[in-house]
């Protein structure tokens, strides 16, 4: 049964192959490239002072190398879904070679059993190299980059990947014993899976382990450049921020985003000589009246720093603090370790259906 | 008798409706049987789970002995060749003969199939997706001979292919009977072709056995009758009557009777194995309407 299986597997599989090679060719001839690079531009930089443009110009290299490969892996366990898993079972179906397939000497659990694991099995071991390969491939812009942890990241670095293919294959052949044709199953699949790595995103793999919860005073941006962004301090690269909300000193939620309402604005509203935090109530503290005066008549587009100064006062003496929750960088491999373990677990079970399905129900 | 198909009170339930119901019979075994019957007789149905291809929602199927599909040994007794002929259309001719060997392990006559194809004159290389209706229905018999089966099942295998590859196929279906002496099950439309090759007919009509037998004793047991008009029920005891008409002067009977006509004012014709099938056929199947309002009611 095996060879036979592997006999109606070879040529999508021979195809893919081919494709993931020249893939591999592509890799290892510009990676070696780009990790001189990081070598001559990041490595580099540090003694010199010139970290930013020299990161800017970095990340510029192999710019197609980014925008195609990791969307070519984001699709590749969808595209297996469809094109492997949906048509496995409901091609059978639909052409009636299913009836000469278990008249066979040959039960239909081992039927099922055998072309499962070698089509299954194909399909993770493509997608597992691939994000190998990419994985090597983007290790020095990963570095530099810190955002592995980032939802648009994690699902195609590392092992998750192949949890997807084991699905999103699960998945297709399910729907191809439910449906009994090739094409609503794939349409199927394609939904089902996007719904389900949707799902996981955002509603699983935040709560995979507890996260963890840092709170820091809300500073106030002066002057140019950015403001320190709420957890500065405690969160380091790469660590994934879950939400970041804003309280008073009563211990309420007033804003996000290290400041007050939804949008995380400080403003400061001077009303005869009086000065209150909008949103949050009036300064405890009192502002030098030349300095209020000043930002009250707007006769500079920034306020004097001696305002600045009262106002980072006003927000101490009231309580502010940003509490963010987040999940380390240093968590990277658990979270993939669990993600992976749920979506082969789900694979599984999906594939324990297909053999009731196939067994019993489809009779 | 030695059945090598029987069937208790067999059911076959897709959702509501019932493909099957009810459904005894018995098959003797070492025999070439036709089973015919009108559409939705329950023909196809009988014939896949005999396979195993399905599974009775409710009643036993037992097939030489087993149940069918329960096992590699079971489903080695048996061989299918479905209507359609259905075959792998990417996969060369070859290729099929290999998927023979490697899905009949031990069992496989790997020279019977070399040598089954190369009477047809199939081409190894052909893919079985451009070969022809006919071609293809040959492929698949010559897969479900060559794994040695004891029993072969063929449901309507020949309905789709034109005179010429109809005959030829029957012809090695013949051949094969001949060669390994392998019990057939053969269900088609066209009595035709079963009186060609059968010498058991099992006629089912509505899921119910209407008439079943060797086909030589019920040819020789039933005759047309016509003469003077009378009344059917001043037939002698032993003649039971299949089909009557009458017009106002003659009446025409069909009747079984294990004895000799010996009445003098009959005239006297033999039955076609067609007078045959469609006489019981009518017959059953005027017998029906009486049974499905019940049905109805009670659903």
């Amino acid at each position: 049964m095996t060879r036979f299986a592997w006999l109606q597997a070879r040529t999508q599989t021979a195809i893919a192959a081919a494709a993931l090679a020249a893939a591999a060719v592509v890799a290892v001839v510009t990676g070696p490239r780009l990790l001189h690079l990081y070598h001559v531009d990041i490595v580099a930089c540090h003694p010199a002072g010139t970290c930013e443009s020299a990161t800017t110009a970095f990340l510029a290299s192999f710019r197609w190398m980014q925008v195609f490969a990791p969307p070519a892996l984001l699709v590749l366990p969808a595209l297996l879904g469809m094109f492997w898993g949906a048509p496995l079972v409901a091609r059978e179906l639909e052409t009636g070679t299913f009836r000469m397939a278990w008249t066979q000497s040959v039960t239909r659990k081992r039927w099922l059993a055998v072309k499962l694991a070698v089509a299954g099995l194909a399909s993770m071991a493509i997608t597992g190299l691939l994000s190998l390969i990419l994985t090597w491939w983007f290790s020095p812009i990963d570095r530099v980059q810190a955002n592995v942890l980032t939802p648009s990241m994690f699902g195609v670095r590392g092992i998750v990947p192949v949890g997807y293919a084991a699905f999103a294959f699960a998945l297709g052949v399910t729907a191809g014993t439910l449906l009994r044709r090739t094409i609503p199953a794939m349409a199927v699949t394609l939904a089902g899976f996007t719904a389900a790595r949707l799902a996981v995103t955002y509603y699983v793999r935040p709560h995979l382990m507890g996260s963890l919860r840092a709170i820091t005073p809300v500073v106030m941006s002066t002057g140019n450049g950015p403001a320190p962004t709420p957890g500065a301090g405690v969160l380091q690269p790469g660590d994934w921020v879950l939400s970041a909300q804003t309280i008073n000193g009563s211990g309420q939620v007033i804003g996000a985003y290290g400041g007050v309402g939804a949008t995380g604005n400080i403003n400061f509203h001077v009303s005869h000589g009086a000065v209150s935090l909008v949103g949050v109530g009036p300064c405890p503290n009192t502002f030098p009246a030349a300095a209020v005066s000043s930002a009250a008549a707007r006769t500079s587009a920034q306020p004097p720093a001696a305002f600045n100064t009262a106002a980072q006062e006003c927000i101490n003496k009231l309580g502010l603090r940003d509490i963010v929750t987040y999940q380390p960088l240093s968590r990277y491999w658990p979270l993939q370790t669990y993600e992976t373990l749920i979506f082969l677990g789900l694979a599984v079970a999906l594939a324990a259906f297909c053999f009731w399905r196939v067994n019993r129900s489809l009779t | 008798m030695n059945a090598m198909i029987e069937t208790s009170a067999v059911g076959k339930r897709y959702g509501r409706r019932w493909a099957l119901r009810d459904c005894t019979l018995a098959i003797p075994a070492g025999k070439v049987v036709g089973l015919v019957g009108p559409n939705g007789a329950g023909k196809t149905t009988l014939l896949q789970l005999a396979a195993g291809l399905l599974y009775p929602t409710s009643g036993t199927v037992t097939v030489l002995g087993g149940e069918p599909g329960s096992s590699p040994a079971q489903l080695a007794k048996v061989g299918f060749v479905a209507q359609d002929a259905a075959v792998y259309g990417r996969l060369s001719v070859a290729e099929h003969l290999r998927m023979g060997e490697w899905l009949n392990p031990g069992g496989w006559d790997g020279e019977l199939a070399a040598r089954r194809i190369a009477d047809l004159g199939l081409d190894l290389r052909q893919r079985a997706g451009s070969l022809s209706g006919g071609q293809r229905a040959q492929l698949a018999l010559t897969m479900a001979v060559a794994k040695r089966p004891e029993l072969i099942l063929l449901d309507e295998p020949v309905a789709s292919l034109d005179p010429l590859a109809r005959r030829e196929f029957l012809q090695t279906l013949m051949e094969v009977v001949a060669e390994q002496g392998t019990s057939v099950v053969l269900s088609s439309h066209l009595i035709a072709d079963i009186e060609r090759v059968c010498d058991y007919l099992v006629v089912l009509v509505a899921s119910r056995v209407a008439l079943a037998g060797e086909v030589s004793e019920l040819l020789a047991a039933h005759h047309r009758l016509s003469g003077p008009r009378r009344d059917p029920g001043s037939l002698p005891s032993g003649q039971e009557v299949i089909e009557a008409s009458d017009t106002d002067v003659q009446s025409t009977f069909l009747i079984r009777s294990d004895g000799p006509v010996l009445d003098p004012a009959w005239t006297h014709r033999p039955v076609t194995l067609d007078d045959l099938v469609l006489a019981y056929m009518s017959r059953a199947r005027s017998a029906e309407p009486a049974r499905r309002p019940g049905l109805e009611v009670v659903r």
